[in-house]
């Protein structure tokens, strides 16, 4: 990763020096190998610290909405997967395209910390990315680990190494995406369950939360000026539960919200401290509009009508939806 | 000192239950958090996790996330109050570690000051703690910097996991107190039952073999942690208007996404919000809640929000911590170094970043007044 990283300070430099960008939006070095915070780079900001390896998940998408918002012209660093984010922004109009320098950076998965913790890297000191392999250094000396083992769970649904919005591009070639996996084989399972089944499996995820709105703080696809749940005037504004229910239904209804919107980048179940399942919920919905409406990937571009808020005459009708249960239950 | 085999956990989980609802780090499904012992699955002797650091502080035991204070009920033209009753039950909390204990002491410090927080001191009052010296640390542990240590737990009754055995050390009358009702329950041993001519006091005092090893072998891991010799700059909190007043907030704020999570993690964060709820026809509810400065209706007023946006609240967070709590409680910062927001921060901001960028940009500003560079 050295050399794309050089390029990309390179880059950075470059786009803040001939005014391309006001600022530019990176990962920047942390205390540890693996905590790199995303960071907006200005000029005259030391750009030694911006960072690139196996450990910059986090999508930089969202945080356009800030800088278009400011009137800035923002060079932004952009995987694959959060290239589709941008263009979700730009379809529901939260940003403005000519504030947007989309560059274009190769990734070939990123890595889950806490799956490196439980395979047996207790005390992580150093890692050292090998392609395949990463060596870390712990407390109790080396340990080498298959990258494939300790991916992030986004990054085993990765959706390939296409950009789907760049003015630019980070190197040639592009990175080599993580083998395709399945990525509705989990949801499919769920929908094998019976009724119960699913409902007690939900109860038991969505109990776990805390109210920490880090899902919908890190999402893509939720930008309300004022989310109704933070609405002092909603009645639903809770900074706490009251009882258990109201937790499940700020996921369900969240997770409705973005549906047909949601582009799969994965960041809610990344980001969730009680290790929920967002992401199940998410690609359930997404499957399910697949099924109804026709193939559809929010963010593959920003201007083809959505689902959601397109009437066609042979859309189904919501029985639709009973039926398929029905179906399902019959072959239970 | 005394001792107990590993095997005889279980017999000890009962015998505590017997004494109190037990508060205890159990491991399910990849990750340790407190939960309230039951014998259930998950909640057993098999899940007991005394090895890992639980994902979140156990300040709740004493500081829930909910809690109710009052009802109101409408009968007739009459409006009933009813406060919700002091929470008195015995509770002990097994397998505290050295930094969630000091976020006690913290909590203390805000609950307990004059007009003490009757819930508070109830919860608190009945509460026993059982500490958990630590074993493994991890990269982001750095109690050290607030003058603690990773094998002094600091509980009612400290533990240590030492030589395929649980080490027993009653430190305070309510240790004492519940040491001896556990009586028979538990196959407690001497701990220095192998050198039996000891005078009994000083068998008391001694320090087994097995935990003074694995103290030294603490300490020495701690000297190679990362953070080892993390020191926070006392200077911060003797030129409160600079800190507030520094460019680093904006351009640390600026990738924050003010989520809960740091505040919610947290051993020391205690702000919290009171509200109401119609929970039935005629019925409303009172009841107070964690709050975090991170959220956008934080101190939000009838006129408005005197924090205008989030990097003002960015900001709140941590002069809080840095700044105006050890103003007012003598130099003692808001932070344990549990380490808990560096692993926890969605996109890797925390405390250690902020000071840091803090300190460097007050680098200028000259020593503090009193002469010290570092916190203890």
């Amino acid at each position: 990763m050295q050399k794309i990283e050089d390029l990309m300070r390179a880059k950075a430099a470059a786009v803040l020096a001939d005014g391309a960008a006001d600022c530019v939006l990176a990962w920047k070095r942390g205390i540890f190998p693996y905590d790199h915070a995303p960071a907006l780079f200005r000029r005259g900001d030391d750009l030694a610290d911006l960072v690139y390896d196996v450990f910059c998940p986090a999508n930089l998408a969202k945080y356009l909405l800030a800088t278009s918002r400011a009137g800035e012209r923002a060079a932004v660093f952009l995987k694959p997967c959060d290239t589709y984010g941008v263009n979700q922004l730009l379809k529901d109009h939260r940003v403005v395209r000519d504030r947007i320098l989309a560059i274009g950076t190769p990734c070939g998965g990123m890595v889950d910390v806490k799956k490196l913790r439980g395979a047996g890297c207790g005390t992580i000191l150093a890692v050292k990315d090998r392609g395949d392999v990463l060596t870390v250094t712990t407390a109790k000396g080396p340990v080498t680990v298959a990258k494939g083992e300790v991916l992030l769970r986004k990054c085993l649904a990765c959706k390939g190494n296409a950009y789907q919005i760049a003015d630019d591009e980070i190197g040639t070639p592009r990175g080599t995406p993580p083998a395709p996996a399945d990525r509705y084989a989990e949801v499919r399972t769920l929908e094998g369950l019976s009724p119960d089944e699913r409902f007690a499996f939900w109860r038991q995820e969505l109990s776990k939360c805390i109210r920490c709105n880090t899902c919908r703080d890190v999402c893509p696809a939720c930008t309300c000026e004022q989310c109704v749940f933070d609405h002092p005037g909603s009645g639903v504004d809770g900074k706490a539960y009251v009882d258990t229910s109201q937790e499940a239904l700020f996921h369900i209804i969240r997770a409705f919200h973005v549906a047909g919107r949601c582009t799969g980048c994965g960041e809610c179940g990344r980001v969730c401290p009680q290790g929920i399942r967002l992401d199940l919920l998410n690609h359930k919905f997404a499957k399910d509009i697949d099924a109804f409406f026709g193939p559809c990937q929010p963010g593959a571009d920003a201007d083809s009508p959505a689902p959601q808020s397109t009437f066609r005459f042979e859309d189904p009708e919501p029985e639709a939806v009973t039926r398929q249960d029905d179906r399902r239950d019959r072959h239970a | 000192m005394l001792k107990l085999e590993l095997r005889h956990l279980g017999a000890l989980l009962d015998a505590l239950a017997g004494q109190g609802k037990v508060y205890a780090p159990f491991r399910q499904g990849g990750r340790t958090d407190f939960a309230w012992y039951d014998g259930t699955a998950g909640r057993d002797a098999a899940a007991l996790d005394l090895e890992h650091h639980t994902a979140r502080a156990p300040k709740d035991v004493l500081f829930p996330q909910v809690e109710d204070l009052l009802r109101f009920r409408q009968q007739g033209k009459k409006l009933g109050l009813e406060a919700a009753p002091l929470p008195t039950e015995s509770v002990v909390a097994f397998g505290v570690r050295g930094c969630d204990t000091a976020g006690f002491a913290i909590l203390d410090k805000v609950f307990l000051q004059d007009p003490a927080d009757l819930y508070y001191r109830a919860r608190r009052d009945s509460l026993t703690v059982l500490g958990l010296a630590c074993g493994e640390l991890e990269e982001t542990c750095f109690c050290r910097t607030f003058g603690l240590d990773p094998a002094a737990p600091g509980g009612d009754v400290d533990l240590w996991l030492a030589g395929g055995a649980l080490y027993w050390q009653a430190r305070t009358d309510k240790g004492r107190r519940l040491t001896e009702a556990l009586g028979a329950a538990v196959p407690f041993t001497d701990a220095a039952d192998t050198t039996a001519d000891t005078a009994a006091g000083a068998a008391a005092d001694a320090v087994p073999p097995a935990v003074a090893a694995q103290r030294d072998a603490v300490h020495a891991s701690y000297d190679r942690l990362p953070l080892a010799e993390l020191r926070f700059d006392d200077r911060l909190y003797h030129h409160e208007r600079e800190a507030f007043r520094s460019p680093v907030w904006e351009s640390l704020a600026a990738t924050c996404l003010t989520c809960r999570t740091c505040t919610y993690v947290c051993p020391t964060c205690h702000c919290f919000d009171v509200r109401d709820e119609k929970t039935a026809p005629g019925t409303t509810e009172r009841y107070r809640c964690w709050d975090s400065c991170m959220d956008r209706d934080f101190t939000q007023m009838p006129h408005g929000n005197p924090r205008k946006g989030k990097t003002e609240r960015f900001r709140q967070r941590y002069l809080h911590k840095l700044v105006y709590f050890p103003e007012d409680h003598g130099g003692t910062y808001a932070c344990t170094g549990c380490g808990r927001c560096l692993q926890a921060c969605p996109v890797s901001l925390n405390i250690v970043k902020v000071e840091q960028a803090l300190a460097a940009d007050l680098g200028a500003v000259g020593a503090a007044p009193d002469g010290k560079g570092g916190a203890q």
